[in-house]
């Protein structure tokens, strides 16, 4: 897909107004928080599973080449065919070549990220080869023409009556009285159509979860069974996966599975984890005759040693965007490319640049809810300062930011002249604001006061208040402030 | 140079200019993997074996699984019987040929047909064998093969799955020893967790997606 990032501002302006995309986000973000809470609450092991999970994946980073290379032996060895690709150009090459080989006409698609990010289906269409989306979310949004809003919701943005829609004008080989209105009726249809695909398509390609070094597996985790049957009925299986996916063990993938699905969707364990080793054996009866393996880099190997490392432990459970104030309001197509929410507020300036992402980190309100349920623990605030720092720095900023911050740090270096102001400031709002304590207007504000009242200050400054308290905290604000997660 | 031979030296010096911190040589990896160390196990599968039976049914029942206990092989079809007619099922199903199954006497079952092989997507209903249970999260093992079509486990509306009461351990890594007993490591390993289910509308979750619509356990005691 284009990247639209540059216009997150815009992009965000719309989807404010968007009354449908307003409230499918108005039942989102209930849901997957309490979801997820239970889920954590059941297991009182959970925090000590995230640390472990960190350690493992930071073990795993720091010894990624040597770990890809076992499990490329080992994939090897079970048959698989491993192809490596440095860019989104050289995978979609790759894969296109394996389809061409293979006469493909159709092929099926289990949902992939990877997939979206090298854009896929555009290179197949573009060949004359038909990509059928499986998964439900993704097969809604791949008929409404747009890309996936959620890593593992991808219509999380379309209300059941716009799937009704969809389904009408798609299948109009079905009776067009046919009742649709319960979500039943649109599970059943879709399961109807895309049941006999299947078993058509000469190619079937999935995403990874994880590579296993040890067996040489690639492992995929859903809930619907498509994935399932999309790597089980076609002639050839092809993975995508990115290098980071690679972990050593099935131990350490059991470690790692208990702490995915109860960040992602609130379950203890999703209904299916499909463990796959090389195409079907000589006496096996059915599964793919040949099994491919796509490596893609896509810039992720340049973040390895710096301060970017971290986000390399994603294992892409949406948590991060499911608990975002930011994604709540403006749902995933603002951000403007594939991965959106706090991880792509992260990972799109990494692979699209500041340039043309800049506004993502910005787009914070660097309340630190994301790394608090971040079962990898990312510190992903952290990282969007250090990509607002880079945007500064490289004078992207625009002028009145960059004014603005000017001013600011004038006086911010002079602690007794920035307190006068303070007060002076304080004072004044207070004043214009008279006996309401808001304002409707304030000079230099309107970016603020063109959507709601901005309130006056009540007292006196916060550095006055922390002196007359000789800068001590009072013993209760001490217990506030042990976090969630201490 | 090939593309993998820039994608891994790019990895080596991205990590190593960073000081290399927890770098490890090629052979303590290895012998970390062969190690296959455990990481925390959840203390809720610390019981007996009747104590993990119960937690395993309960977790399976939990995610909309059914499971019915029989005393041994001779209790398999009529309990099959029976719970294709509670469920208002065609008598009628497709088994995997595992010599465990093919040696149960169905003939004197008459009212259910049994078909052997791979699934196709006429089938309503299919019977295959487990590796094991983990009581854990209510999961199954299933390893693909000759005598275990990994068709079966998805293309059937019911899916059908015996497992013996030994077969019943805690966690995964019981179930990986499981599975490396058995050997190599199947072509396809499904760990099967409830029948198929979506949340793609509207969040909320409804089950029958693209796999089975019901998944039903016969746990045979054997103990």
């Amino acid at each position: 897909m284009d990247p639209t990032s540059r216009a997150f501002k815009e992009n965000a302006k719309e989807a404010l107004k968007n009354e449908n995309l307003q409230s499918a986000l108005s039942q989102m973000k209930v849901g997957f928080i309490e979801r997820r809470k239970a889920a954590a609450a059941d297991i009182p092991e959970f925090e000590a599973l995230r640390d472990q999970a960190r350690d493992l994946k930071n073990h795993t980073l720091a010894n990624l080449d040597h770990y890809l290379e076992i499990y490329e032996k080992n994939a090897t060895e079970a048959g698989a065919i491993v192809h490596w690709a440095r860019d989104a150009a050289e995978a979609r090459e790759i894969i296109l070549k394996i389809c061409q080989d293979e006469d493909a006409k159709l092929v099926t698609k289990g949902k992939s990220m990877i997939a979206e990010e090298i854009a896929l289906n555009e290179a197949l269409e573009g060949a004359g080869i038909r990509a059928l989306e499986t998964d439900l979310g993704e097969y809604i949004v791949q008929l409404r023409q747009e890309p996936p809003s959620h890593i593992i919701a991808p219509a999380v943005h379309v209300l059941r009556e716009e799937v009704e829609d969809a389904f009408r004008e798609e299948h109009q080989h079905l009776d067009p009285d046919r009742p649709l209105t319960e979500p039943s009726n649109l599970l059943n249809e879709a399961r109807e159509v895309l049941r006999t695909q299947y078993g058509q398509a000469q190619v079937g390609i999935t995403g990874a979860n994880f590579l296993i070094a040890e067996s040489g597996s690639s492992v995929i985790v859903t809930n619907e069974g498509n994935g399932d049957l999309t790597q089980t009925m076609a002639k050839t299986h092809v993975v995508v996966a990115s290098i980071e996916k690679v972990i050593p063990t099935l131990e350490d993938a059991s470690s790692i599975l208990r702490v995915l699905a109860r960040s992602a969707t609130g379950q203890e364990f999703s209904a299916y984890t499909t463990f796959s080793t090389g195409p079907k054996r000589s006496n096996d009866p059915d599964g793919p005759e040949k099994y491919h393996v796509v490596i893609l880099d896509n810039g992720r190997s340049k973040l390895l040693g710096s301060e970017f490392q971290d986000a390399l432990r994603c294992i892409r459970c949406g948590a991060c965007m499911n608990h975002c104030p930011v994604y709540h309001a403006v749902g995933g197509h603002s951000y403007g490319w594939v991965y959106p929410g706090p991880i792509g507020s992260v990972l799109t300036p990494t692979f699209l640049g500041v340039d043309e992402a800049g506004h993502l980190p910005n787009a914070s309100t660097a309340c630190g809810r994301c790394e608090e349920v971040c079962p990898m623990r990312i510190p992903l605030p952290k990282m969007m300062r250090h990509y607002r720092v880079q945007e500064f720095e490289a004078g992207l900023a625009p002028p009145a930011v960059r004014a603005g911050l000017d001013v600011w740090g004038f006086f911010a270096k002079k602690p007794m002249l920035y307190r006068a102001a303070s007060r002076i400031g304080s004072f004044v709002l207070r004043s214009m604001a008279g006996g309401k304590g808001r304002l409707a207007s304030a000079p230099l504000a309107s970016g603020w006061t063109t959507y709601r009242d901005l309130p006056a200050p009540t007292g006196s400054t916060f550095q006055d208040q922390w002196s007359a308290r000789n800068g001590r905290r009072k013993p209760s604000a001490n217990k506030q402030s042990a976090g969630i997660d201490a | 140079m090939s593309s993998r031979a820039m994608i891994l030296g790019q990895i080596r010096s991205g990590l190593n200019a960073a000081g290399a911190p927890d770098r490890q040589d090629a052979s303590a990896l290895e012998a970390r993997i062969a190690k296959k160390g455990r990481g925390i196990i959840p203390d809720r599968v610390n019981l007996d074996q009747e104590g993990l039976i119960d937690l395993f049914t309960r977790q399976a029942q939990k995610v909309n699984a059914t499971v019915a206990r029989v005393a041994d092989d001779t209790a398999v079809p009529q309990a099959i019987s029976d719970y294709l007619a509670s469920e208002n099922l065609p008598a009628a199903f497709k088994m995997a040929p595992h010599p465990e199954l093919q040696s149960i006497s169905w003939e004197h079952t008459p009212s259910v047909t049994v078909t052997e092989g791979i699934s196709d997507e006429s089938d309503v209903v299919g019977l295959s064998r487990g590796v094991c249970g983990v009581a854990e999260t209510g999961t199954l093992f299933m390893g693909s093969g000759a005598e275990s079509p990994i068709t079966l486990n998805f293309l059937p509306e019911t899916h059908i799955v015996l497992i013996r009461s030994s077969e019943v351990k805690g966690a995964y890594e019981d179930g990986w020893d499981m599975v490396r007993k058995r050997g190599m490591m199947p072509r396809a390993v499904n760990l099967i967790t409830g029948p198929s289910r979506t949340g793609d509308i509207e969040q909320t979750i409804y089950l029958g997606a693209h796999g089975p619509r019901r998944l039903h356990i016969i746990m045979v005691d054997d103990s």
